[in-house]
């Protein structure tokens, strides 16, 4: 039954602390959280290690100017405010006052030129290619900070987040050796937690933030990330009570349904509305009989993708419609027909060239989830009548046979970073196929008129320009199927339904547990 | 023969044995007949328990494949790694163990030395690595499983042919002018086969334990359907559908002890000196 007090309290709150705050009840102070962390992150210093871990853990302790809600529209951590002039060349952002570090010292603009300027520069590959677009870097006042780009480039307000571009506390990195600085063990930022402690091997402990700029927040007083290796075992820890939070990706897709059937459990696939992980299979377009249009376009119809969300990922998701995830902005779900249909996969292979060929399929080495897809596809694709075997493989040797361009479809799935500019042209783009890496345009997909236009849409001011500009590109490009795109991938974040909040943005729970509050 | 047949149903294992490998062949040869599909065809929803569904005997695996048929094509999996990579073996070991043991001195000793090279790696973990190195396909797995089964056919052939070569019907046929060939195959050979024999049948149920234990590991070829893999790609839900686990679990335990109370019995057949009449 619904209790309307509590809802319109809730709907209250909810008015009155924006769009994002705590869904039930006033949020409570204190307890422990207990995480799971997985694999164990090479290092928490988030300005230097990009991997998924190190930004759970350092999501915690760094912070960006910015952060985004599930529909990828910014809202203010750091900055307060924010302008983009009309030319889309100038950014201003008017800092929070009275932040400080870790340490006790001053947050100001300093620190943010430091940041951007100097460290990420020199130190992160992502943010060294976007850094390309800036001029200068200004800094007005203490709280004030201008960046002047060389021309307009849409997709940097969507950078201020702490895995791209997180804030460094430039009065202990200025002048130092980045990579080997002391301070990399003890990382200092102005997050809700501080680190307090890592039990190599065991867990990572990180301790409230006493001094935190927000009132009454972080609501928790600790945070353990516990590393557990293997992923049975991460099932009993939730199932015993020693982890109340399970990250996506920490139990095999095959256990979730039993973990969330457990009293007091809720799941949830919100938060990789910015990665928008997106999977499909390379076709290496240059092998015969790939080559052929229709062959890809009978092997698109061919793919039950339907059946993979439902048996393998426990029905999260989405069945991709193209190259772009549906929460990556500019995308376009109006794009040309790609569904499952085996008669019309077997028609359009009829009038393909396609001869009996032996197609070679090479499964990412991920775990079960990944190995039986591999099957299925093999066992769908056979049903279409494609002759096919599943090359067995490591995550080395997955590597090397995609950068070496030796597979006729391989499985792969990528982020897209919220904007196609960020993490879609590179797939695309017919300048970045070069053999040597599996993260570029691997399936050499050869097309003058996208290469153009994503060139342009990079660089337009205005949004309504560059969502024509990107629909353009999807059309086009879903018409050439250069690869076989299977699902946006659902991974889920099971909690206990008494941790309140442990995803409230686009980022889930890489974006600190600043909100997250203990029912109990 | 009779006395053969006498002797090796005196052992009642070896003819529940018998029984059982005779269901697993039947098995094994009529499953392209009784299931034409490939068993990788997924042909109902997935995690269908055993017995609940008509045509679905043994229910449905975690993409809806029927269970049944892929035991069934399982078993044809599994014997043919078990004798191809028998016979493979016993070709390695026997003329190895023939020669050491026929010709002695150096020969002997360079060629039990190499043996030994292979008996002191751990065989399963020689296969593993094996398998590392070259591409998991059947072929290779067979051959991965011969190259580490066949010393102890060496072994033990060399220890019988040593105790025959210096009985007197060799030494008369070596005084009649037979060559060492003919005389290893014709007169020293025939009189070590029933060891031999009951070694091999325990090398197939050994090399059958082998095949699955590396599908199990996903070492096996990823196109085949066998039981390891069965069991392999059921471990992660066996809290949910333990019998994906359970049923080519029980597939392999009772083939493998098939083939052991075989060996039983062929033993006791084969080797007169042994009476068991009094049992």
């Amino acid at each position: 039954m619904l209790n309307t007090t509590k809802l319109t309290a809730a709907v209250l709150a909810l008015a009155l602390a924006g769009p994002l705050a705590a869904q039930d009840g006033e949020p409570k102070s204190g307890g422990t959280l207990n995480v799971v962390i997985q694999p164990e992150p090479p290092s928490l210093m988030i300005g230097l290690v990009q991997n998924g871990p190190t930004q759970m853990v350092g999501g915690d302790i760094y912070e960006s100017l910015l952060r985004y809600d599930f529909d990828l529209k910014p809202e203010g951590q750091l900055a307060e405010s924010w302008e983009i002039s009309e030319d889309g060349k100038t950014y201003t952002f008017k800092l929070r006052e009275g932040v400080v570090f870790h340490d006790g010292e001053p947050f100001t603009s300093a620190d943010v030129e430091f940041s951007m300027d100097k460290f990420l520069r020199e130190s992160h590959s992502r943010m060294r290619t976007y850094m390309e677009h800036v001029e200068s870097i200004e800094t007005p006042d203490q709280y004030t900070v201008v960046f002047n780009l060389k021309q307009p480039f849409g997709p940097f307000i969507g950078i201020f987040e702490p895995g791209t571009a997180p804030m460094i506390p430039k009065h202990i990195y200025e002048g130092t050796d980045f990579a080997n600085n002391e301070a990399n063990n003890t990382p200092i930022g102005t997050g809700p937690f501080k680190f307090d402690k890592w039990e190599k091997g065991s867990f990572i402990h990180l301790v409230k933030n006493e001094d935190y700029y927000m009132e009454g927040k972080p609501y928790v007083d600790e945070v353990y990330y516990h590393v557990i290796p293997d992923a049975a075992s991460r099932a009993v820890a939730y199932e015993t009570g020693k982890v109340d939070v399970l990250p996506g990706g920490s139990v095999e897709n095959f256990d979730v349904a039993r973990i969330q059937a457990m009293d007091n459990t809720c799941i949830t696939d919100k938060g990789w509305e910015y990665f928008g992980p997106l999977s499909w299979m390379w076709v290496n377009n240059d092998n015969k009989p790939l080559d052929d249009v229709k062959v890809r376009k009978a092997i698109m119809h061919g793919v039950d993708r339907q059946f993979a969300k439902d048996a393998l990922w426990n029905g999260l998701g989405k069945v991709s419609t193209g190259p772009l995830s549906s929460s990556t902005r500019f995308y376009d779900g109006e794009t040309p027909d790609i569904s499952y249909d085996p008669e019309k996969a077997k028609a359009l292979l009829e009038e393909s060239s396609y001869d009996g060929e032996t197609i070679r399929i090479l499964g990412l080495p991920y775990g079960e989830t990944w190995q039986r897809w591999a099957e299925a596809v093999k066992q769908n694709l056979s049903e279409i009548g494609i002759t096919t075997e599943i090359v067995p493989s490591d995550v080395a040797g997955w590597n090397q046979k995609v950068a070496d361009r030796d597979y006729d479809l391989a499985f792969t799935y990528l982020y897209q970073y919220g904007d196609p500019a960020l993490g879609v042209s590179r797939t695309y783009m017919g300048d970045n196929a070069a053999p040597g890496s599996p993260w570029n345009n691997v399936a050499n997909y050869q097309n003058a008129e996208t290469d153009k236009l994503f060139a342009e849409a990079a660089l337009m001011a205005s949004p309504e320009e560059r969502k024509a500009a990107y629909k353009e590109i999807q059309d086009q490009i879903v018409e050439d199927v250069p690869n076989i795109w299977l699902l946006e991938l659902g991974f889920p974040t099971i909690y206990r339904c008494d941790v309140k909040n442990p995803v409230n943005t686009a980022f889930g729970v890489n974006d600190g547990f600043r909100d997250v509050w203990l029912d109990k | 023969m009779m006395s053969f047949w006498k002797r090796f149903s005196y052992n009642r294992g070896a003819v529940i044995g018998l029984v059982i490998l005779t269901f697993v062949i039947a098995a094994a040869i009529l499953a392209p007949i009784l299931f034409p599909q490939s068993p990788w065809k997924m042909v109902q929803r997935p995690f269908l328990p055993p017995f609940t569904q008509d045509g679905l005997l043994l229910g449905t695996d975690a993409l809806g494949r029927n269970v049944l048929a892929g035991l069934a094509h399982g078993a044809y999996v599994s014997l043919l790694v078990g004798l191809v990579s028998t016979i493979v073996a016993l070709a390695i070991g026997v003329p190895v163990g023939a020669a050491a043991g026929y010709f002695a001195g150096r020969i002997d000793d360079a060629l039990m030395r190499f043996t030994e090279f292979f008996q002191t790696i751990p065989s399963f973990a020689l296969a593993i690595v094996l398998l590392a190195i070259f591409q998991p396909s059947l072929t290779f797995v067979i051959i991965a499983i011969s190259i580490v089964s066949w010393p102890p056919v060496a072994r033990l052939v060399r220890g019988e042919v040593l105790s025959l070569r210096t009985r007197e019907f060799v030494e008369a046929a070596s005084l009649s002018g037979l060559g060492n060939l003919q005389i290893i195959t014709r007169h020293i050979l025939p009189n070590a086969l029933p060891p031999i024999i009951v070694l091999a049948s325990l090398m197939v149920a050994q090399a059958i334990l082998l095949e699955s234990s590396l599908s199990f590991l996903g070492l096996g070829d990823p196109n085949i359907m066998s039981w390891g893999y069965m069991i392999g790609a059921a471990r992660t839900v066996i809290r949910t559908a333990w019998w994906l686990s359970f049923l080519p679990g029980m597939a392999i335990l009772l083939t493998v002890l098939a083939l052991n109370l075989i060996g039983e019995g062929l033993n006791d057949a084969l080797n007169p000196r042994l009476t068991r009449k009094s049992e």
